[in-house]
């Protein structure tokens, strides 16, 4: 031991495990394989294409990037590559592909790398990706086509327009058996409700992410449709399944560097999330306001995080002695 | 003040790159998102703004030692509004579209802080002849900076450019040319607000990398020092601390 080459000196903390963002950026896109079999099932082939595009143009948007401002290549920690799949999981499958690959574009080069790349983005670039997509396609972004339409049909073209559950008429909804399933129209990725909840389990049995963000994120949305449904439990169900809490509530609001890391903090987040996503629900003009309230509350996090820093020990005990002297 | 050829030349080109008052400066910032929409819009508003900063740099730097310095600002005001409330009712009978177009945001022209502040930072403390020609630049900077931004924006934003231009150029006679249409989809994004400040943040990343990309290392200039209007600020004159020796132009 007293041979200096074989005493490693470092600074806490000292992991045991080989923990990297490769390894958890990997273990997020098992995670993610469930709801991409379910949604080549649900929307067929095209569906698998759109996600394909996206993934490859976010690494190579990611790839050219660093390359031309000389730096460092980051496409091998694979965060592009859940980036491209969240960002297509929150399409419609009839979108245009140079619509995809313009939100790629927008995630990848505007909002992470020109921020400074991966753990520097001060929103989650698939939402922002999303949004931006949002305000500037509305029309595309909000035609979904029938479920099991057609498994080969990829030219998209010929695809119907169906309303989300959010905004049909009550008599028209699917049942909840299909909503859990999946068989409803809706982006890609967020329609099948069991593909994404073994999608987080793996996660949570991973120890990727903790269940404090999700939970509070969706037991704050189900109280507030409780109250509002007046205590009717499938209207609750109805809204907990529809739309893209539950992808967004699992994968998009557990995102490391745009949520608070303090337990406090991730409970205020989770229920600010919930909290925006009723809001535009119930009031606003929005069909959908999951992404919103991710973004919204990513803006916020450092403000939370900075309010729930917890006092190192000793503070409050130098804090009293201060006074004394001052007195 | 010593006025030679040199440092005449240097008030007019500053304000095109160097000490851009949008992209620069950071002033003027309202009108710029508003209405840098469309190309036709900002070439519009670019002018009407130039002529109010030159006629009011000249009519203030010309009363400079006129006016008491406690009540320089509603002096300038009073100045600043007359020549606005000209542009408008000439824009309102010639350019009836443009007036229509811009909206609120010509007679705003009144407290647009790139014209309060050239007044303040340069016509009180300069001769007439100076302030002419810091106005026309810091005009043209504050035009070309609108039209950069509003090309990007009106081609992603609405697949257009130069629509609507016939409302402009029918004052010389030509009403053929209407603009191009480009594509048919376009980034609606842009024409919104989250479009304008994106576009705004990238040209002047752009326009920063431009003006100091020759110069010396930013992480020389420090505090006062590394602000473009260094020169003409009031805070360096007392501020020992504060380096402006680099600067060559202003001798008293």
């Amino acid at each position: 031991m007293i041979n200096g080459e074989k005493l490693t000196v470092s600074a806490s903390p000292h992991f045991r495990a080989k923990s990297s963002t490769r390894k958890i950026m990997l273990d997020v896109i098992i995670a993610l394989v469930p709801a991409l079999i379910a949604s080549t099932v649900i929307f067929g082939l095209r569906a698998l294409m759109i996600t394909c595009v996206s993934v490859i143009t976010c690494v190579l948007f990611e790839y050219v990037f660093r390359k031309l401002s000389k730096k460092s290549t980051t496409i091998g920690d694979l965060s592009a590559v859940v980036t491209g799949i969240l960002l297509a999981f929150n399409l419609p499958s009839t979108i245009p592909v140079w619509m995809v690959i313009l939100g790629d574009m927008f995630a990848i080069i505007i909002v992470k790398q020109f921020f400074g790349g991966i753990g520097q983005n001060f929103v989650n670039p698939a939402i922002a990706g999303r949004i931006f997509m949002l305000l500037s396609f509305s029309g595309r972004m909000s035609s979904w086509s029938e479920p099991c339409s057609g498994f080969m049909n990829l030219g998209g073209a010929d695809a119907i327009s169906g309303a989300t559950p959010l905004v049909e008429e009550s008599e028209n909804l699917p049942s909840l058996i299909d909503m859990l399933l999946g068989i409803r129209g809706g982006c890609l990725g967020e329609t099948c409700i069991i593909a994404l909840l073994i999608g987080g389990i793996y996660l949570l049995f991973r120890k990727v992410i903790t269940p404090v963000i999700p939970l509070s994120f969706i037991c704050t949305v189900a109280v507030v449709m409780l109250i509002k449904g007046r205590g009717d439990f499938t209207f609750v169900a109805y809204q907990l399944m529809s739309g893209g809490l539950i992808l967004g509530a699992i994968f998009m609001a557990t995102d490391y560097a745009t949520s608070p890391i303090t337990f406090k903090g991730k409970i205020i987040f989770g229920i600010g999330c919930g909290l925006i996503t009723c809001l535009i629900r119930l009031f606003g003009s929005l069909p959908e306001g999951v992404s919103y309230s991710i973004i919204l509350m990513n803006i916020l996090s450092p403000l939370i995080e900075r309010a729930t820093t917890p006092k190192p020990f000793g503070t409050v005990k130098e804090k009293k002695t201060k006074e004394a002297a001052k007195a | 003040m010593a006025e030679n050829k040199k440092s005449l030349r240097y008030e007019f080109t500053k304000g095109i790159i160097k000490e851009n008052p949008v992209l620069r400066l950071v002033l003027g910032t309202c009108p710029t998102l508003a209405t840098s929409v469309s190309v036709t819009n900002s070439i519009g508003m670019g002018i009407a703004a130039t002529i109010v900063l030159i006629c009011s740099n000249i009519v203030i730097s010309a009363l400079r030692k006129v006016i008491p310095s406690k009540i320089r600002i509603p002096a300038y005001i009073v100045v600043i509004a007359s020549f606005v409330t000209i542009v408008q009712m000439l824009v309102k009978a010639f350019v009836p579209a443009l007036d229509d177009a811009l909206g609120v945001y010509l007679p705003l022209i009144v407290v647009n802080c790139i014209i309060l502040g050239r007044a303040e930072a340069f016509a009180g403390k300069n001769s007439v002849f100076a302030s002419a020609l810091d106005g026309l630049g810091m005009g043209i900077g504050f035009t070309f900076a609108l039209i950069v931004m509003a090309t990007v924006r009106e081609i992603l934003g609405s697949g257009t450019f130069l629509d609507g231009i016939d409302s402009l150029t029918k004052l010389f006679g030509v009403t053929s040319f209407t603009g191009f249409h480009i594509f048919s989809q376009p980034i609606g994004l842009m024409t919104m607000a989250p479009g304008g400040f994106l576009v705004f943040g990238l040209v002047m990343a752009l326009a920063n990398k431009v003006a100091e990309g020759k110069g010396k290392p930013k992480a020389e200039l420090k505090g006062c020092a590394a602000c473009p209007m260094a020169h003409s600020c009031a805070l360096i004159d007392t501020d020992a601390s504060c380096d402006n020796s680099g600067r060559e132009s202003e001798t008293e």
